[in-house]
């Protein structure tokens, strides 16, 4: 591993403005350069990944396995007419994309992505540097307030195309956004509370113990499946996907854009997707730490985007699996499930640090495996219970999924959830008429 | 020092704004540009829209919006307490208790009531 | 005032806050006032984390930004007979502008005396300089430390849920009278 010699002299880098100025200004601009690959190849990866689950092919015409298949769309679109409808509101209906990419870009700012590196510099000095932009002592917060920032794009993209579909998608994400959002910051509040601080990189490296077991997650599971939920909802993806119900709403609060326009609304939620995968993994699935990133500083910005490729691919196989939830049950969900289990959750975690601190020893540990054992009974108490009670019309439904799922060994654990999801009457789904819907016999 | 590190965050802020921005810019000068009545109709599946698009709304999406913002304000409350709790102890864990058994009073009231229900 | 970076930043912020206070009584369009609001609180935020308060930017933002502006302009898009109205002409305007003024005034005499009292000179102060150094880094731990203090700000911190309770249960009775059960089946 390279790194600074005996005799090379290493400066910390937080007290100089020069290099703090340049640190900035170059972590922006690597982390704008990350981003925009990443969304490029997110969608490579979402429309493949999905293809493969649904017995596909995918994009694989462009370039080598269709790698440049994200350069072909972006050169299309941009040549692409720009319509404005002639009853929209002009100015608005040109900012609500930007304000929708602009929260998606700029929630990465608080989070480090490695620990503290020695990088070289022209003067032959070596420089102490955090991998990433700034570690604020408020991370959370910022977290939190950005993403709430992020409901102002589609709620003005709904209410400016002066369009019904559009109105609706907006007004619907908004609601279940706020809903949502609550959940979110509970499930936030454990970590701040395992870690004792707000920053971002304090909560990672309290993370640091083992290989794995320092997670979060190993100790408030349910938090942290709290946190998934809330955040693929946050984000408006499948089954969340309520805004821009394409069946119901044509395409919700986007449905007056086209051009450049539209390929920022698509941005915005590829990035959003990243963001959020980050956001989890930071929180609960121990950011950069793995083992080996503490010797070797520079592979933990690779560990974490392992981490968020994970979290990527599991959204995108949620994606290909669970069918929409109807937007009476969504809210329901998150009312009456979410938000009550997050404050459980929070109260679990705060007994068990004051019982880690007036008992010590193994309480924390046996806490932990409590919590799990709960949660794994609780889960599958809960999915199978949800699959017996709806047998006929829920297995007729399971069938449509796997017909458009490909193969159905895959689907284990998951078409368990899409019983749960579609529902214990299954009356959504009941009263339309199924044409391809077969029975099993 | 404190106030260095949230001006380089404005700053990634504002090419924040850029990042987006430049694409519609340069769409706006590339892309044709071919109006024309029929095109910039309000798209509603094909038929002429019939009245305006400010129908009349249900309000639960507005009581949804009143009990996120209350419930948001507990959060806002809790983020310091926990900040603070391993140094608290016991009794702080009470009071958090009693803040939150109240609001959770005050949500059980409004499930009872049938707010919460999306019908 | 010296043009140091943190003045150019406060005089940024200020006119983002007063610039979008100014346009959000001055607007037209209700929609449009809702969102020259939340410039307005952004601007506030902003001069939050200008005083070394991260803390209470964040709350600015999370609470006003996130929750308030939202319902506001949920309310605004709820009722379209009162945004459809191409102008909202304030027939009162003169009685609240010399009631804003008066606000004003009673704001500068009661902000003036404490400023008096903590030394520092009210018209040329210089309020960057010497703050951030005074915050110390743990103040959102000290924060909380003092919400669950008994004897600091206990007491408060539970009223403050109750009136955040009574607030809801207000909310809920006032919304939904007994006509729950009638508009059963209804649909978006």
């Amino acid at each position: 591993m390279f790194g600074p010699g005996e005799s090379s002299v290493v400066i910390e880098c937080a007290g100089q403005s020069t290099c703090t100025v340049i640190h900035s200004i170059l972590t922006s601009l690597i982390l704008f350069s990350v981003l925009i690959v990443g969304f490029a190849y997110t969608t490579v990866l979402e429309r493949r990944f999905l293809a493969f689950l649904q017995a596909r092919v995918g994009p694989n015409r462009t370039g080598p396995y269709g790698l440049l298949q994200p350069v072909a769309d972006g050169v299309k679109l941009i040549f692409k007419e720009d319509i404005t409808p002639a009853r929209a509101e002009k100015i608005v209906f040109w900012a609500a994309p930007v304000i929708k990419t602009v929260p998606a870009l700029i929630v990465l700012a608080v989070v480090p992505f490695g620990p503290k590196i020695a990088v070289p510099w022209f003067d032959g000095k070596w420089y102490r540097l955090s991998q990433g932009l700034i570690d604020v002592n408020v991370g959370v917060l910022w977290l939190l307030g950005i993403t709430s920032i992020g409901i102002y794009g589609v709620v003005l993209a709904g209410w400016s195309s002066n369009n019904k579909y559009a109105m609706l998608g907006g007004l619907r994400s908004s609601a279940q956004m706020v809903s949502y959002e609550l959940s979110m910051g509970l499930a936030m509040v454990v970590p701040v509370m395992l870690a004792g601080s707000m920053s971002v990189g304090d909560i990672i490296d309290a993370q640091n113990d083992a290989p794995i077991l320092g997670w979060f997650v190993f100790q408030n599971p349910m938090a942290a499946a709290i946190m998934a939920i809330a955040l693929l909802a946050e984000v408006n993806r499948a089954p969340f996907d309520m805004p821009e119900a394409e069946q119901e709403l044509t395409a919700g609060y986007h449905s007056e854009y086209s051009g450049m326009k539209f390929a920022m609304f698509y941005l915005a939620e590829y990035i959003g997707m990243i963001a959020v995968s980050t956001v989890g993994a930071a929180m609960y699935f121990g950011g950069y730490h793995f083992a080996y990133v503490d010797q070797a500083p520079l592979l933990g910005p690779v560990v974490f985007g392992l981490k968020v490729v994970a979290l990527l691919v599991v959204m995108i196989w949620v994606r290909g699996t669970l069918p929409r939830i109807r937007y009476d049950r969504l809210m329901a969900f998150g009312w009456k499930v979410m938000l009550p289990f997050a404050l459980v959750a929070v109260a679990w975690s705060a007994v068990a640090v004051v019982l880690d601190e007036e008992v010590g020893g193994p309480a924390k540990l046996i806490m932990a495996v409590i919590a799990w054992g709960l949660f794994l009974a609780g889960a599958s108490f809960w999915l199978g219970r949800v699959g017996r009670k709806s047998e006929p019309a829920s297995a007729a439904r399971v069938e449509v999924v796997s017909l458009s799922g490909g193969s159905g060994r895959m689907l284990g654990v998951p078409s368990a959830l899409a019983r749960a999801v579609s529902g214990r009457g299954g009356s959504a789904e009941s009263e339309q008429p199924r044409s391809g819907g077969k029975r099993p016999g | 020092m404190n106030l260095n590190e949230w001006i380089f965050i404005g700053l990634f802020f504002a090419l924040g704004w850029a990042l987006p921005a430049t694409p519609i810019v340069l769409g706006k000068i590339l892309a044709p540009k071919r109006p024309n009545q029929v095109k910039q109709q309000t798209y509603e599946c094909g038929v002429e829209m019939v009245g305006s698009p400010w129908t009349q709304f249900r309000a639960q999406y507005y009581i949804f919006a009143l009990v996120f913002l209350v419930f948001d304000v507990e959060l806002v409350f809790l983020f310091p307490w926990a900040l603070a709790y391993n140094q608290l102890g016991l009794f702080a864990l009470f009071e958090m208790t009693v803040f939150i058994f109240l609001l959770v009073v005050a949500l059980v009231y409004t499930w009872r009531k049938g707010a919460l229900r999306w019908s | 005032m010296e043009l140091t970076a943190e003045s150019i930043v406060f005089l940024i912020m200020s006119a983002i806050t007063l610039g979008g206070g100014l346009l959000v009584v001055s607007a037209r369009n209700l929609f449009h006032a809702g969102l020259y609001l939340m410039v307005s609180l952004l601007g506030v935020a902003g001069l939050f984390v200008l005083l070394s308060a991260p803390f209470l930017a964040g709350v600015q933002v999370v609470v006003y930004i996130g929750a308030i502006a939202i319902l506001i302009i949920l309310a605004i898009m709820l009722t379209p007979s009162v945004t459809q109205l191409p102008a909202i002409f304030n027939r009162q305007w003169a009685f609240n502008l010399a009631l804003a003024a008066f606000f004003f005034v009673l704001l500068v005499s009661v902000v003036s005396p404490i400023m008096g009292e903590l030394g520092v000179d009210a018209w040329n102060a210089d309020f960057t300089q010497k703050n951030p150094a005074d915050v110390p880094a743990d103040s959102i731990v000290n924060l909380g430390k003092d919400l669950v203090d008994p004897d600091k700000y206990m007491l408060p911190f539970e009223v403050a849920s109750v009136l955040l309770m009574a607030a809801l249960i207000g909310a809920v009775l006032l919304v939904s009278p007994d006509k729950a059960k009638a508009d059963e089946g209804g649909e978006d």
